[in-house]
């Protein structure tokens, strides 16, 4: 596929890595997170971490909307679901996530309640539109790559005076999540985590622009270097980091020209301030309360807020004691690190967030990593 | 979840929302049924040609090993 397969060049990432490699200093150890769980997925699918010299460490941030989304926000998406006036729509993403007690919207759906797969918030719409008995929700999830979708979707509603359609918002912003990762001052050193650079949003990027970083990387001295989601983009990324920390900069570098415009896609940005606003506090799984980090709709569009509609009250909700994802999200552990990881924690029976979505750390270690681990161990086995 | 593919404009249609100036044979990138932006042709060559250009000579590239 054009864009693609050129992006994919084994030969070029492996020259790309010699550089790397060449021009990583020894002596020197290089940490950098990769925000996003697309930038996740490639790393373990290409095997991109094998390229690396042993100097230059790769660490999974929480840039999957899945993995951040808190145990208590799915535990109201089922409630929802389980009111018989509603049909509850949402991205496959989303079916097996665990919720509390251990339940899941798949169960619900298998338990009777009407909840539909979708493709595109468009979908939702259509069938409000075409089942006017039912209440229709849409489960909108994501970071500002998905939000323009939904504040469209929403107009569309509108313009066609829809009555049964509405949003159970829980859109994220990305700058607050990066903020929260490298503000760590007033946090116990066990749990700072100290990165040396990002690897920054994709298309979440294409939306946003590059200018939202620039703030972040001068008052934390850190690059950030925004990258796109195939092999060759995050092999060339790493190494613009290692260049940037070679040379003392923290500027905001664009790898991914093609796509990102240094200020973002005006329209898409025009169309979620017209329908979305600041949320005071959101939870996110793993980082705990992050002030200004999440969207909730505009008074205006109250009608199709479906938490004004439904009334839906927050129930506190814990995840599994056990589960270290929230660990995992802030790049304090690996996915391995965990005891539940492989033993009682698969993407057949996930026990956390990060082991569905495929773009979640532990699900993508699983899938490709694991391979690893056991060669290493073999590999040591040997020697002894 | 941020998933989004290349996808080439065959047609264009009425009531599609676009708001840019898209033609047909233009590259965008596609995320849940919308457009996020047209893919720049000439920055996608320029960025490939950086990557040619960091790689180390003397190592095939995946044309030259099939080739």
């Amino acid at each position: 596929m054009k864009y693609i397969d050129e992006y994919r060049d084994g030969g070029l990432a492996r020259s790309i890595a010699a550089t790397i490699a060449r021009e990583a200093v020894s002596g020197r150890h290089y940490k950098f997170m990769e925000f996003c769980g697309g930038h996740t997925h490639a790393i373990s699918r290409y095997g991109i971490e094998d390229l690396l010299p042993s100097n230059v460490e790769m660490v999974h941030g929480p840039g999957c909307p899945v993995c951040v989304l808190p145990v208590g926000r799915i535990d109201d998406a089922i409630r929802l679901a389980m009111r018989p006036e509603v049909t509850l729509c949402t991205y496959a993403d989303l079916m097996r996530v665990p919720a509390s007690s251990g339940a899941s919207l798949l169960k619900a759906k298998a338990a009777g309640a009407d909840i539909r797969m979708i493709y595109s918030s468009m979908d939702a719409v259509l069938i409000a539109e075409t089942e006017p008995a039912r209440q229709v929700v849409f489960f909108a999830i994501g970071f500002e790559t998905t939000t323009p979708s939904t504040a469209l979707s929403i107009g569309l509603a509108r313009r066609k005076q829809l009555t049964n359609f509405s949003v159970f918002c829980n859109h994220v912003l990305t700058p607050p999540a990066i903020r929260a990762i490298l503000d760590t001052a007033n946090l116990p050193e066990v749990e700072r985590v100290l990165v040396d650079g990002f690897v920054g949003p994709a298309h979440v990027s294409t939306v946003i622009g590059t200018s939202p970083y620039v703030g972040l990387a001068a008052e934390f001295e850190k690059p950030v270097v925004v990258a796109g989601f195939e092999p060759l983009d995050v092999v060339q990324a790493i190494l613009m980091l290692v260049r940037q920390v070679n040379e003392g900069r923290s500027d905001v570098e664009n790898q991914y020209i093609r796509a990102v415009a240094a200020e973002g896609n005006l329209i898409a940005q025009r169309e979620i301030a017209e329908i979305f606003e600041l949320r005071e506090t959101f939870e996110w799984r793993g980082l705990g309360e992050l002030p200004a980090s999440a969207l909730r709709l505009r008074e205006t569009y109250a009608q199709f807020d479906a938490e004004q509609r439904f009334d839906v009250v927050p129930v506190p909700a814990a995840d599994n004691p056990a589960c270290e994802c929230g660990d995992v999200l802030r790049g304090l552990k690996k996915p391995a690190d965990c005891k539940l990881f492989g033993t009682v924690c698969s993407p057949e029976t996930p026990m956390g967030s990060c082991m569905v979505s495929p773009e979640g750390a532990c699900a993508a270690h699983w899938t490709y990593g694991r391979f690893r681990d056991r060669a290493k161990a073999s590999a040591v086995r040997a020697m002894a | 979840m941020c998933l989004a593919i290349p996808i080439r404009v065959e047609a264009l249609l009425p009531d599609q929302m676009a708001r840019v100036t898209l033609r047909v044979g233009d590259y965008v990138l596609l995320h849940v049924g919308y457009a996020l932006t047209r893919l720049d042709p000439d920055e996608a060559e320029r960025t490939l040609a950086l990557m040619r250009e960091a790689a180390v000579p003397g190592l095939p590239t995946m044309k030259e090993a099939a080739a």
